[in-house]
């Protein structure tokens, strides 16, 4: 009993620590936004790398979410007569939560997976000492770059994956159902407000913004070997998935 | 712009470019480095010899600013590291220049983009004048025609080449060399050696050398200093650390496996580790 105290305590406080490690790191590195030289061609390539690098996955996950979002949402509604809501419960549906979440957990196995990797290795081959050596802060070069490229790229993305989805969704529940077009498109207009749109975008810059600090933090504190390397990406992946859906949680709390 | 002519100019003054006092890097309970105190002058190659664990690497670690002393200073062209700003270390170190144990190349960029990379980050010059001064620097190391190659697509002793031609880029006054020739064949270690001696005489720059080949360190050092076990055992001369009368000295110049030095790094007796003892060992 008192050897499992014992651990619990020292894993409590070994989680703390990190996380106020993280936390400082995350600060030190966001400040760099207001004290380094912007470094715009080097956000512009990671934007691309992880921006476009996730276009197809995100394009893919999309279409299918919709997909079968008009598939099952149909087959229930028909039950109790309300198939002419098809449209907005697709759309509530991904707007206001799927687009976000399933998103940023595809851009989390996507890029934030090879961001952790990237920087692990660069570590390992001191390619970081390298820059540090030329003169060059690695920690705005290579983190900030890249956690402002998540935050920017991840809200583009949802919005990709949105119109992916409502189209697919569209296509199921009218073409293929036979729900009638006038009143799917009607009736979606007329339940989405601004409001879901924003709420969902909201979500997705603070996703965005989360995966990046995290999947550079873990690559920055990797163990430099390839085992820590791995390890570290693996964790990322994980620690990552799971903060997305708590964030989840907190945010819609908020807006509901 | 002021300010870097500034920096070149105290660095070209100074007659000890590198002073350290009473530098201790502990990590852990483990002394990396205890009480070292060390001159390294300017124009010199200063070459730090020791077997693995010596604390050499830490050492070159700790004078290119790269890591932070447990107790110690260092004194760089007369500046405290401890004490100047990032932005002042990153004024020092346009002038100085790093080759890394494992070349540390970039490796999303070409060897082209690699070697000109300080160039392209530091400096306004025309794209000719670059590509003017990388295909020199490539000329240098003998990989004039391998721009276009990937650090993946070179072999270890080609990429070693490849950052030594971008160590030397910034045509840097101080240059750190963690085991250049180590993983060479005997040609390119050869050619890096006296490549690293010919640019110190021709440039006057500083070169600190870290290496356990003892034969191509004694062969182009002005200046060697032995570490063992983190502490600093012989100094002075090339000719001077041949003949010392050290046994610890002899026996790592000679590379005997018998002496003061111990071969094996076990603490306890080989006869007892060779009975198996149930539990001392996980065998899955």
């Amino acid at each position: 009993m008192v050897d499992f105290i014992g651990k619990l305590g020292r894993n409590t406080l070994d989680a703390m620590t990190k996380l106020g490690d993280a936390t400082l790191f995350a600060l030190a590195t966001l400040r760099l936004l207001f004290t380094s030289p912007w470094q715009g061609k080097h956000f512009v390539m990671q934007l691309y790398a992880i921006g476009v690098g996730s276009l197809i996955i995100i394009i893919i996950t999309g279409a299918f979410t919709g997909m079968v979002l008009a598939l099952q949402g149909y087959h229930m509604l028909v039950k109790v007569g309300t198939e002419a809501l098809l449209g907005p419960a697709v759309a509530l549906s991904l707007i206001r939560e799927l687009g976000p979440v399933l998103a940023a957990l595809m851009f989390v196995g996507r890029a934030g997976s090879s961001i952790t990797a990237e920087i692990g290795i660069m570590r390992v081959t001191e390619q970081m000492d390298a820059l540090e050596m030329m003169a060059v802060n690695p920690q705005a070069r290579v983190m900030l770059t890249r956690i402002i490229a998540c935050a920017i790229a991840l809200p583009l993305l949802v919005g990709i994956f949105d119109v992916v989805g409502l189209f697919a969704g569209y296509l199921i529940g009218v073409e293929m159902l036979g729900v009638n077009a006038g009143v799917y498109i009607g009736e979606t207009i007329d339940k989405i407000a601004l409001n879901d749109v924003f709420a969902g975008l909201t979500k997705s810059i603070y996703f965005g913004l989360l995966v990046g600090i995290i999947c550079t933090y873990m690559g920055q504190r990797a163990t430099p070997t390839t085992e820590g390397v791995a390890k570290a990406t693996t964790q990322a992946v994980m620690l990552c998935s799971v903060m997305v859906l708590i964030l989840d949680y907190i945010i819609t709390s908020f807006y509901l | 712009m002021m300010g870097v002519v500034v920096v070149v100019f105290c660095i070209c003054l100074v007659e000890n470019m590198i002073k350290t006092k009473n530098l201790t890097k502990i990590y852990g309970n483990v002394a990396a480095l205890d009480d070292i105190n060390l001159n390294i002058k300017s124009g010199e190659v200063t070459v730090i010899l020791g077997g693995s664990g010596s604390g050499k690497t830490t050492l070159l670690r700790l004078l290119a600013g790269l890591e932070t002393p447990t107790s110690g200073s260092i004194m760089f062209a007369n500046e405290d590291l401890a004490k100047i700003s990032q932005k002042r270390l990153y004024e020092l170190r346009l002038h100085v220049g790093m080759l890394f144990q494992y070349s540390a190349l970039l490796n999303s960029l070409t060897v082209y983009e690699n070697v000109a990379f300080p160039l392209n980050e530091h400096t306004d010059l025309d794209d000719t004048i670059i590509h003017t001064m990388v295909t020199m620097k490539l000329e240098q190391v003998g990989l004039r025609g391998f721009e276009e190659m990937m650090p993946s697509q070179l072999s270890g002793g080609m990429a070693k080449r490849v950052a030594f031609a971008r160590a030397l880029a910034m045509d840097p006054q101080v240059v750190f060399f963690d085991e250049p020739t180590s993983g060479l064949d005997p040609i390119s270690a050869g050619v890096i050696s006296s490549l690293i001696h010919e640019t110190t005489v021709k440039t006057r720059m500083t070169s600190v050398v870290v290496t356990h080949d003892v034969q191509a360190g004694l062969d182009i050092a002005d200046h060697v200093i032995l570490l063992w076990q983190g502490r600093i055992i012989a100094e002075g001369e090339a000719e001077s650390v041949r003949l010392s009368k050290d046994p610890r000295v002899q026996q790592f110049i000679k590379g005997e496996p018998n002496g003061p030095i111990p071969f094996s790094r076990s603490q306890t007796a080989y006869i007892d580790d060779l009975t198996y003892k149930p539990g001392c060992v996980r065998l899955d």
